[in-house]
């Protein structure tokens, strides 16, 4: 047991002996505190406590990615002109040399051939945005499934969400600036899209271009948004993000001694800074890795953006994969009406759905919320088992988004698995609507099953392995009881109450004020909350696991009588006999 | 954390979070006692830890200074070193990089998992909302400064200024306007109507009216103009209108076809060219005459988002879409067989000149590339690939 | 090889430095020498042999080839109209040089696409198969080295057909081939196969006579030079050196994703496992310590 010392202090149990270095360090420290008042603005922070879990530092790749993406976007810059006018490429790169390009395009060449360390830090960038955005998302899933989004934490979560959001278009205007037929192609689908845009589409596409596609001021344009624009919001967001991550603290596991009111883990001086700093060398060195030994956009290769040319295994970056799959398997359908024209098969996959998925994450939390109508601050997780209907709507969504990806890279699959392009679509037409249908209802069960085993070891006992066979022939496997730590934290989750809507309207005798709709919305939601808690496994009263442990000390008892006295105290082999 | 309190006595009930329902089945136990590490208990292992961190800083050290060296060794440009087959500047300096930054974090980590202390402490939380004191002086400040600045009871100074306010959105709107040209009708012309125009120009200080030439189709990429006996059965052409390779023959300015213009032409006009067994084309109605002995051209801008398209099977004259893999059949009017483009691929009628080439009667008769919303599908004669 | 190699960059390849230059030079006066002897006086018996090698041909084609293609090469139509085995009447000996000399006939089953695999007739059957089927109809001969070989082009000459051979490449052939050559899907189950390191007679003769399903690029639709400058710019794909570093598969974006989430995430997520595990524990207790 912990005793009063080791709760958190602002400092040591000694006080350490002053040398030379620290009479100077404590001047400097003087100075600072007069002017800046430092010492109450650190009082709490520098030892302030963050738990300890891997899934705790998935964050912080896409943390330490975007550090590593400023770092290395800078010396880009240095050397990147992000101009449309049309000169002949007269650089290292003999292939090309003589073809008319961008200076956007020859630019980017001379990064990749003449500066020293140029195509490694192209590299890098290119490879740190992947992970920052891979990052990003599981970081996502894993608050998600934990239900670390709760309240007091729905704000961050939105900005979490926003910052995906940024972050992907970050990555697609960085996508296109090099000018090469790749990111040119993934423009050109760009303008499609926006042309599809209902009324303005045409009017956008030409001032976004400045006149027809692809005109002159495409990359300048898309460089401000990615150098300034962008970076500036993500900049502002994260350190929102970052504010609020201080202010709530930390969540943790819920265990022995880690409750509702108290954080328990390492504090940031010395041992999380340590750990987050050295994370961050981490993440930097095996971005270095990356960039240094695997090719990522050979620009050089794909030649400069042509209009009339185009290359098999045309692919955006990973990120936008899922919206170029819905592209690719949405079915024919255009509507032409009263003298204009719906593209309903680019607006669907890519105007509607990846905004509506945006709203959906968003929406989560308060609808969440809302069903169960819990008001309380969480800060305790939740084991993704432990609410099987959040984790199951968590499973469909990854579903969706899994299939959509996968036809996003349908042709590389047809000519990798030796599958035809055209049944790959098909199916995959019909499965992105019925993946997710059946990934809803086996995460759902899957979760309670795992309920119930864990409410099976926390009444009887776990299982040892060892079968005793009964005088009368039968056979029963000896259990023993878990330990209280394992027990305890089995049962450190909160009792859930499904709701039901005659409440008030009872009570009143008379419909709730707002009526029908209110009436409506309240049979939803104890339709919802049935679906949500109905099914789940409640952990047990103590009465009940007084009695079940009470039952399984007996059967235990009883086993060890059969070993010592039956058939078993011989052994198997005289069975046989 | 100076209100720190011992929570290793706090019994279920009341240490194991007011939310939960009384009646616990398991008290919380509380934290577990703090074990030590070798490194803390054996002198002789935190050395050996302290050297190894030591050590992992070294190496780092090491890398860094082998960064350097890649860096004035191998050279990148006209002469790159090459190992393995690879770029032998990339991969040293990402891998000299790579492992100095590896070794510092995996040091610093070490020495935080080995040597640091490591009892785990306990913080306190408080609710995120302020103390019910502080929201209370907050409103009354608020309703206080609301009050002085009479904000409610001025109607005419509140509505006057959010009228003024919200017409500052205006200038924000309207500097915008400048950032491009207008579409007008853009969108559904494109070179291949320049030639065959007339224009008006001065011969030996006359007026005189001048017909250009039609349009000839050139081999993309090679800008040499196609004979129509050139193919045979089974070729496939990617092509440009001759202009742009030659844009005085059709009295057109090399600036006109050069840099922006090029890429706007390029973006409309690219041309399939297939030429086919006569007998396998099913003409559309009116387009009977639209090929040339079983040459037919068609838009290589796909309809549905405007890539362009050329993976054309010669057994079945289906053309792929490498994008997003719209199917099209050119024997049938650029007919969608598979995928989502929404229309047709649009056909260029072609004829032959006086020479023998390949020359484009007028035209695309409709709007090429991805569909948008003034695009007047009346006036696709053929929209249904009939 | 040696480990380390300065050159790629501006694609001198094998042919740079002054030795060099002395054992071409020596080559191709024994090459000449050796051609003049073993050709020169057999002058009188060339016809005799050139019948005599299509007769051979024919042999071969009737044990080899008849059953799917015709006894004479008229093809093979299945009931249902189908074709079986299309007629060789017309292919010419280019076509025959390609399909047999890549393994890609005879084929293991009919079917559209004929895959690549070992090469079945030996290099003199396959001269007699050629000559067999050019002697049915018309159709493009065998071509010289001559029309293909970027090794004939001197340096300056190289640079500037590598370039034009690029643009070329990029406007016909990436669609189907893919940017690096590495092949790519084609409708129903069809696919384009990969086409880097491929010997640059048989890349001529199959844009000559657009093999299975591709299309023909006859010499009316890239003139010969400009299909040597394709083949030149292909030849420099397969000897630059990897600037940035490995490739996986030169597929695209497709594969970069697949890297990104399983080498970087996936390492990343290892090192977080790690920096949060539990060190090893002692049940020794630290002398004064209090815990």
């Amino acid at each position: 047991m912990m005793k009063s010392a080791d709760v958190a202090t602002t400092n040591g149990t000694e006080p350490a002996t002053p040398t030379r270095s620290a009479k100077a360090a404590g001047a400097v420290a003087t100075w600072a505190d007069e002017r800046l008042g430092l010492g109450t603005a650190m009082k709490k922070q520098l030892r302030k406590v963050f738990p300890d879990h891997w899934s705790f530092m998935l964050g912080e790749i896409a943390l330490w990615s975007f550090v590593i993406l400023l770092l290395t976007g800078v010396f880009l810059t240095l050397f990147f002109d992000p101009s449309m006018t049309e000169v002949q490429y007269n650089g290292s790169y003999d292939p090309l040399r003589g073809v008319h390009m961008s200076r956007a395009m020859a630019s980017t060449l001379e990064i990749s051939f003449d500066v020293r360390g140029g195509l490694l830090m192209r590299q890098m960038h290119h490879w740190a945005a992947m992970i920052f955005i891979a990052a990003m998302m599981i970081h996502l899933l894993r608050v998600y499934l934990t239900g670390a989004f709760r309240k007091p934490r729905e704000l961050n979560w939105i900005i979490g969400c926003l910052l995906l959001l940024l972050g992907t278009i970050e990555g697609f205007t960085g996508y296109s600036l090099p000018d090469d037929l790749l990111s040119g192609t993934g423009v050109r689908a760009a303008d499609g899209f926006m042309k599809a845009s209902p009324v303005v589409g045409t009017y956008m596409s030409f001032f976004l271009f400045g006149g027809e596609f692809p005109g002159d001021q495409i990359i300048p344009r898309l460089y401000a948004a990615h150098i300034l624009l962008i970076p500036g919001l993500l900049l502002a967001l994260i350190t929102a993000h970052m504010l609020l991550l201080v202010y709530h603290k930390h969540t943790q596991w819920p265990g022995p001694g880690r409750t509702e009111e108290n954080v328990v883990g390492y504090p940031l001086l010395p041992v999380y800074m340590a750990k987050a700093g050295g994370f961050f060398f981490i993440v930097f060195g095996m971005t270095a890795l990356l960039g240094g030994l695997f090719t990522l956009n050979p620009v050089w290769k794909y030649g400069p953006y042509d209009p009339s040319k185009v290359t098999a295994g045309s692919q955006p970056d990973w990120y936008m994969g899922w919206p170029d799959g819905l592209l690719r398997i949405i079915p024919p359908w255009e509507t032409h009406i009263w003298g204009v024209t719906l593209s309903w098969n680019i607006m669907l996959p890519i105007l509607i759905a990846p905004p509506l998925m945006l709203m959906v994450l968003i929406a989560l939390p308060f609808l969440e919320q809302w069903i169960t109508g819990d008001k309380r601050e969480h800060h305790l997780l939740q084991r993704p088992r432990n609410a099987p209907t959040r984790t199951a709507v968590m499973a469909a969504l990854i579903t969706f988004y899994g299939l959509s990806w996968a036809a996003g890279g349908n042709d590389i699959i047809a000519i990798k698995m030796h599958l035809s392009i055209n049944q790959i679509t098909y199916f995959l037409r019909g499965a992105v609507i019925i993946g997710p249908i059946i990934a809803f209802m086996i995460t759902r069960r899957w979760c309670i099953s795992l309920q119930r085993h864990d409410q099976e070891k926390l009444l009887h006992g776990y299982e040892t392995g060892v079968i005793v066979r009964s005088p009368d022939g039968g056979y029963a496997e000896k259990h023993l009881p878990i330990s209280e730590t394992k027990a305890y934290t089995l049962t450190a989750r909160d009792r859930e109450e499904v709701y039901t809507a005659n409440g008030t309207a009872d009570e009143a005798g008379v419909a709730a004020p707002g009526g029908k709709v209110a009436e409506v919305a309240k049979k939803i939601r104890s339709k919802l909350s049935a679906l949500m808690f109905a099914d789940n496994v409640q952990k047990p009263t103590a009465e009940e696991l007084h009695e079940a442990q009470h039952h399984a000390d007996h059967e235990l008892h009883e086993l060890e009588h059969q070993i010592a006295t039956g058939p078993n105290k011989h052994g198997p082999t005289d069975d046989d006999h | 954390m100076t209100d720190a309190h011992d929570t290793s006595n706090d019994d279920a009930n009341s240490g194991g979070g007011g939310e939960l329902v009384p009646q616990e089945p398991i008290p919380d136990p509380g934290l577990p006692a703090h074990t030590w590490r070798p490194t803390d208990v054996d002198p002789k292992k935190e050395k050996r830890a302290e050297i190894q961190v030591a050590a992992l800083f070294g190496l780092s050290a090491i890398c860094t200074i082998l960064f350097v060296v890649a860096y004035f060794t191998y050279d990148i440009g006209d002469n790159w070193h090459v190992i393995g087959g690879l770029g032998a500047s990339t991969v040293a300096l990402g891998a000299t990089l790579g492992l100095a930054l590896l070794f510092i974090g995996v040091a610093v980590i070490q020495w935080a998992r080995k040597l640091m202390g490591d009892h785990e402490i306990i913080e306190l939380r408080h609710p995120a909302s302020s103390p019910e004191e502080d929201r209370a002086t907050t409103l009354a400040a608020l309703k206080v400064g609301i009050e002085e600045a009479s904000i409610a009871r001025r109607p005419l100074i509140r509505n006057s200024m959010l009228g003024a306010l919200g017409l500052l959105g205006l200038p924000a709107v309207v500097l915008l306007r400048d950032l491009g040209t207008l579409p007008g009708d853009k969108l559904e012309h494109t070179i291949w109507g320049q030639g065959g125009r007339k224009i008006k120009t001065v011969e030996n200080g006359k007026e005189v009216t001048v017909t250009v030439p039609k349009m000839r189709v050139a081999r993309d990429a090679i800008g040499t103009p196609i004979l129509a006996s050139d193919l045979e059965i089974g070729d496939l052409v990617n092509a440009q209108p001759e202009v742009l390779f030659n844009p005085t023959r059709y009295h057109m300015e090399h600036a006109d076809v050069e840099g922006v213009e090029l890429q706007i032409h390029k973006s409309k006009a690219s041309l399939i060219l297939l030429r086919m067994e006569p007998a396998d084309i099913k003409p559309g109605k009116g387009r009977e005459n639209w090929d040339v002995n079983g040459i037919v051209a068609y838009s290589k801008i796909c309809t549905h988002v405007g890539c362009p398209i050329s993976l054309n099977e010669r057994t079945t004259h289906h053309l792929l879409c490498p994008c997003h893999q719209s199917t099209f059949d050119l024997t049938d009017s650029g007919r969608v067989v598979f995928g989502p483009a929404g229309r047709p691929l649009p056909q260029l009628p072609l004829e032959v000149d006086e020479q023998g080439y390949l020359v484009a009667q007028s035209d695309f008769t409709e709007p090429v590339g991805p569909s948008y919303w003034e695009r007047d599908y009346e006036r696709d004669r053929f929209a249904e690939g009939d | 090889m040696r480990l380390l190699n300065r050159s790629a960059g501006r694609l001198s390849r094998h042919r740079r430095g002054p030795i060099a230059g002395l054992v071409v030079l020596l080559l191709g006066l024994l090459l000449t020498g050796g051609l003049y002897a073993a050709f020169a006086p057999a002058q009188a018996d060339s016809t005799q042999s050139q019948e005599e090698l299509v007769e051979e041909g024919r042999e071969l084609f009737i044990v080899g080839c008849a059953f799917c293609h015709g006894q004479n090469g008229e093809g093979v139509l299945t009931q249902g109209g189908d074709q079986y085995g299309p007629a060789l009447t017309d292919v010419g000996a280019a076509a025959v040089d390609f399909q047999v000399g890549t393994g890609r006939m005879p084929m293991a089953a009919p079917g559209n696409q004929a895959p690549r695999k070992e090469v079945v007739y030996t290099d003199d059957e396959i001269a007699a198969l050629s000559a067999y089927v050019a002697s049915l109809g018309t159709g493009p001969s065998i071509p010289d080295a001559e029309l293909y070989d970027p090794d004939t082009l001197s340096d300056e000459e190289y640079d500037e057909y590598v370039t034009r051979g690029g643009q070329i490449f990029l406007a016909n052939c990436t669609a189907c081939h893919n940017f690096e050559g590495s092949g790519g899907a084609m409708p129903r189950g069809g696919y384009a196969p990969k086409i880097r390191g491929v010997d640059p007679k048989h890349i001529y003769e199959a844009m000559l006579t657009g093999p299975q399903s591709m299309d023909t690029f006859s010499d009316g639709n890239i003139p010969p030079d400009d299909k040597k400058a394709v083949i030149a710019y292909l030849d420099t794909l397969n000897e630059q050196p990897n600037y940035g570093g490995f490739t996986f598969g030169n597929l695209g974006p497709v594969s970069d994703g697949l890297v990104a989430w399983l080498v970087g995430i996936g390492g990343l997520v290892g090192f977080a496992v790690w920096i949060a595990a539990h060190t090893t524990r002692t049940s020794k207790e630290k002398d004064g310590a209090d815990a």
